[in-house]
């Protein structure tokens, strides 16, 4: 549906924002863009929505390209991080602009206006002033705002940046069933990863005005394109890797040696790491399968967050500051351990990926 | 111990406006009421019977009204440019804008006599260039010239209340709307005009007041055609010496100006509406070669129109007369012939006007600090009532003042003191309002925490408030500094002919026949200016972006 072919913007002097940007969101999808502030991510947006022009490179929708074709004219839909809500309109007639604009007749679009704000669960708020509403209202105003027109695709720069944790994780789950229900292809800029797990359906993760992988989020989540997307992810296991002589399927890591199923390339691993997820792994007492190996380590330090600890350990053979952080579910057992312990752990070699530097 | 300590500092601003505003004001009341009964009434009467004063109210309002609408016209292009782009010099010309500001009424209009005038710079020019025998500009003593210099004189005002509303205006409020698929026509009507309508309608409203008070720019250029209610109060009281008629139109234009000062006030309320202003802003770098050239010309037109007057005034007062460059009228400042008017050598101006403006310093810049404390407190019911009153005196004519002083004062009005009083008390508002959102911008916390660090009230005060208010301290006082120095209407009552002050002898010595008297006002002219540069400098060196409230 939408396709954007070989982007690239540079802002004067010599910041170049886009380096090459491809991707294309289907019909009924979400796409989420996921990358640290100032990757682009938000510039690729301002491009689709027509409000910026791009140095290089076309948007295509339905086949045809709209390079030219000025924001109004669109008819999509772009939500934005600090809502702009109009402050000088009440919440019935910033939800209504849209489809005044398109030139909807008033009685219709009361209706109209209505119906989006029981769809965002604001029922009745029609009269109330901007001023007047939290940061999680607001933010469903301009949701209703955005898609009252019934755009033919939805972008959503950041929109939860600015509410706290709770009510994120709440919105998160609903910004994506409406948009399901209403069957609307969507862009979804966030940095945060949590938010783009929930929401996407596929996951493009940007840096520095590239695209570093596509994918779905599982797929992303156990096969991370390289260290950038798996750190970017929060993975923070990602130790040095060599081969185990004679060994095809093996490698040595300062942690201990492990055996790896898809293999290992051939040649020098230096611009290699080896990921091992923080929830690959077992505590002694877990009793693990034939697939697990086994690795002895010094705890470091405990971290109790709830329904699951951290710890921080570092390998017996390894420098004290290379440490790899692991959780475990809490069942009382941190409790048992202490700093400057020595402990076995046991590692599930099928989770375990090689993944290049970049 | 503290509060009596405090309540007798906040007194004193008070104390101030009652007996130098509000007991003046109140003598011109009884100026107007005096006599028998039947016989105030009987002049009342006989005056609003007049067609003569509704021909001065008519005129005063409507070319008020006109100028302003034509400021408003000529500043939101502007207004827009400054808020749209970002380039490099904006914060000079910037800078450039203040010179409205604080630049003497009497030199602007010299100025631009200089300039446009029968034997003006351009005038002279297009002579020569086209060997014409006549000048081909004649707008001296036409309505064109002084709604000319009432645009440059308040132009500035629109941009800067416009244009920093402007800027701070979420550049996504409009991208929102053109999502929405507004055009960009229709952006403009439904999100951006309504936005900055408040902002337009108050900065309107002050131009509108300056306006309909002119009086230096009226008195000079508009000769005997051309009189505001301001111009005819001066002249009733001081030419034809018929108190009771000018007291008359004193109050009138009072209730006038006052009940601009609430609309404003309440516009001024609605302009700080925190919603629509977020960060981020709206200015960037021009694009493209078009908004380049766009950019360029503006700012050319905005240079030329705010410094060629200003050059003008300059280079004419080296120039005046056929024989070229020539320091004639300099030199001539320094004598004093016989049968002069002057009671010494006009040069001696220049000292009277330092001092005068010295002394304004000393006192408006204290009494405006303390009044911004107390406007400043929070929850506090002295803040509701003296905001408004703060700023009353920005409302009240200075000749009106003047007179109000004449009436008053008794045998004091001969007093020298009189002159800074009268520039402390029209500079007052000024200084409240530059320094009040400096104060008001001090994160309270940072007392609160200075005082869990061990200062004491004074030790904080000391530490956190001066150094940090120090800049806006120093914007107020060069602001008092200048517009003591360019004082006219309230000084021409107030001063002793003894001891007169630049814009005095300005005036004096425009009102004579002659190319020597001419080219002295020129000079006088200049020196002015080149004294109000100083002190234009020092506000914009200590200017801190965006701290403006008017």
């Amino acid at each position: 549906m939408l396709e954007v072919r070989d982007l690239y913007k540079r802002y004067p002097p010599d910041k170049e924002v886009l380096r090459g940007v491809s991707l294309s969101v289907e019909r009924d999808e979400i796409l989420c863009l996921l990358g640290p502030s100032g990757c682009g991510k938000s510039t690729l947006l301002r491009i689709v929505a027509g409000l910026e022009h791009a140095d290089g490179g076309t948007v295509l929708f339905d086949g045809a390209a709209i390079d030219d074709l000025p924001t109004w004219r669109r008819g999509f839909g772009l939500m934005f991080q600090d809502y702009a809500l109009f402050p000088h309109m009440t919440v019935a007639e910033n939800v209504g602009y849209g489809l005044r604009m398109a030139g909807m007749p008033s009685a219709q679009r009361t209706a109209r206006v209505d119906a989006l704000l029981d769809l965002v669960n604001l029922h009745g708020y029609g009269d109330r002033t901007i001023d007047g509403l939290s940061g999680g209202e607001q933010q469903r105003v301009a949701l209703a705002r955005t898609l009252a027109p019934q755009p033919a695709l939805v972008m959503l720069d950041e929109p939860l940046a600015n509410l706290d944790r709770l009510l994120r994780e709440e919105l998160v789950q609903e910004v994506r069933a409406i948009l399901k229900h209403l069957r609307v292809p969507a862009i979804f800029v966030t940095h945060d990863q949590e938010e783009a797990f929930v929401l996407a359906d596929r996951i493009a993760v940007m840096r520095a005005g590239r695209i570093e992988q596509e994918d779905t989020p599982a797929r992303l989540y156990r096969r991370p394109a390289n260290t950038f997307v798996a750190g970017f992810l929060g993975f923070q296991n990602l130790v040095t890797v060599e081969h185990d002589a004679g060994r095809p399927h093996e490698v040595v890591t300062p942690a201990g040696s492990f055996t790896l199923h898809d293999g290992v390339p051939a040649g020098s691993l230096a611009e290699w790491r080896l990921l091992i997820p923080p929830d690959a792994v077992l505590l002694e007492e877990d009793r693990p399968g034939p697939e697990y190996a086994a690795v002895a380590v010094v705890v470091q330090s405990l971290t109790f967050r709830g329904s699951v600890f951290r710890i921080a350990v570092s390998s017996v053979n390894a420098p004290p500051d290379d440490t790899l952080i692991f959780e475990f579910r809490n069942r009382g057992r941190a409790t048992a351990m202490a700093p400057g312990q020595a402990i076995r752990l046991w590692v599930d070699q099928a989770h375990l990926v090689l993944v290049p530097k970049g | 111990m503290r509060r009596v300590l405090t309540a007798a500092l906040f007194a004193l601003p008070i104390l101030f406006l009652a007996i130098f505003y509000a007991w003046p004001l109140l003598a011109i009341l009884r100026v107007s009421f005096a006599g028998a009964p039947g016989e105030a009434i009987g002049q009342v009467g006989a005056a609003v019977g007049s067609p003569a004063f509704w021909q001065l109210l008519w005129f005063t309002t409507w070319q008020a009204l006109v100028s302003t609408l034509l400021t408003i016209a000529a500043g939101l292009p502007l207004a827009y440019i400054f808020a749209r782009y970002d380039f490099r010099g904006k914060s000079l010309v910037h800078a450039l804008l203040t010179i409205p500001f604080v630049m003497p009424t009497v030199v602007v209009a010299t100025a631009f006599m200089a300039l446009i005038g029968r034997t003006g710079l351009l005038n002279t020019w297009l002579q020569d260039a086209f060997g014409l025998a006549a000048p081909p500009i004649r707008l001296e003593q036409t309505i064109w010239l002084i709604l000319i210099v009432h645009v440059f004189y308040n132009v500035a005002v629109i941009i800067r209340t416009v244009g920093g509303f402007w800027t701070n205006l979420s550049p996504h409020l409009g991208a929102s709307a053109a999502v929405l698929g507004a055009s960009p026509w229709r952006v403009l009507r439904t999100i951006t005009l309504p936005l900055l309508l408040p902002s337009i309608l108050a900065a309107g409203l002050l131009v509108f007041l300056f306006c309909f008070t002119s009086f230096g720019v009226i008195l000079i250029l508009g000769g005997a055609r051309f009189a505001t209610i301001e111009v005819e109060i001066y002249r009733q009281a001081v030419s034809y010496f018929n108190l009771p008629l000018a007291a008359f139109l004193c109050l009138v234009q009072l209730a006038i100006t006052f009940s601009v000062m609430v609309a404003y006030t309440r516009m001024q309320a609605r302009v700080s509406r925190p919603l629509a202003q977020r960060g981020g802003g709206l200015a960037r770098r021009p694009a493209n070669r078009r908004e380049w050239a766009v950019l360029a010309i503006a700012l050319a037109v905005t240079a030329a129109g705010l410094l060629a007057p200003l050059g003008a005034l300059a280079v004419r007062s080296f120039t005046l007369g056929d024989q070229g460059p020539t320091l004639l009228y300099y030199q001539a400042l320094t004598t004093n012939p016989r049968q002069s008017a002057f009671f010494a050598p006009p040069v001696t101006a220049i000292a009277n006007s330092l001092l005068y403006a010295t002394a304004t310093l000393l006192i408006s810049l204290p009494l405006g600090i303390i009044g911004a404390y107390m406007l400043a407190q929070e929850r506090s019911r002295w803040a509701a009532v003296f905001d408004p009153l703060l700023l009353l005196p920005l409302g009240t004519s200075a000749v009106t003042l003047g007179f109000g002083y004449i009436v008053a004062m008794g045998p004091l009005r001969t007093s020298l003191w009189l002159v800074p009083i009268a520039h402390s008390l029209i500079a007052l508002p000024f200084v409240v309002r530059t320094f009040l959102p400096a104060l008001r911008a001090l994160d309270r916390r940072l007392r609160e925490a200075s005082a869990t660090l061990g200062a004491g009230p004074l030790r904080s005060w000391w530490t956190i408030d001066v150094p940090l208010l120090l800049r806006a301290a120093l914007i107020s006082a060069a602001f008092a500094f200048a517009i003591s120095l360019g004082e006219f209407g309230a000084t021409l009552l107030v001063a002793r002919p003894d001891r007169p002050t630049m814009p005095m002898v300005i005036y004096q010595a425009l009102g004579r026949p002659g190319l020597i008297n001419y080219g002295q006002a020129l000079a006088m002219s200049t020196i002015l200016m080149a004294v109000t540069a100083v002190a234009l400098i020092a506000i914009e060196r200590f200017r801190v972006p965006g701290s403006e409230e008017f």
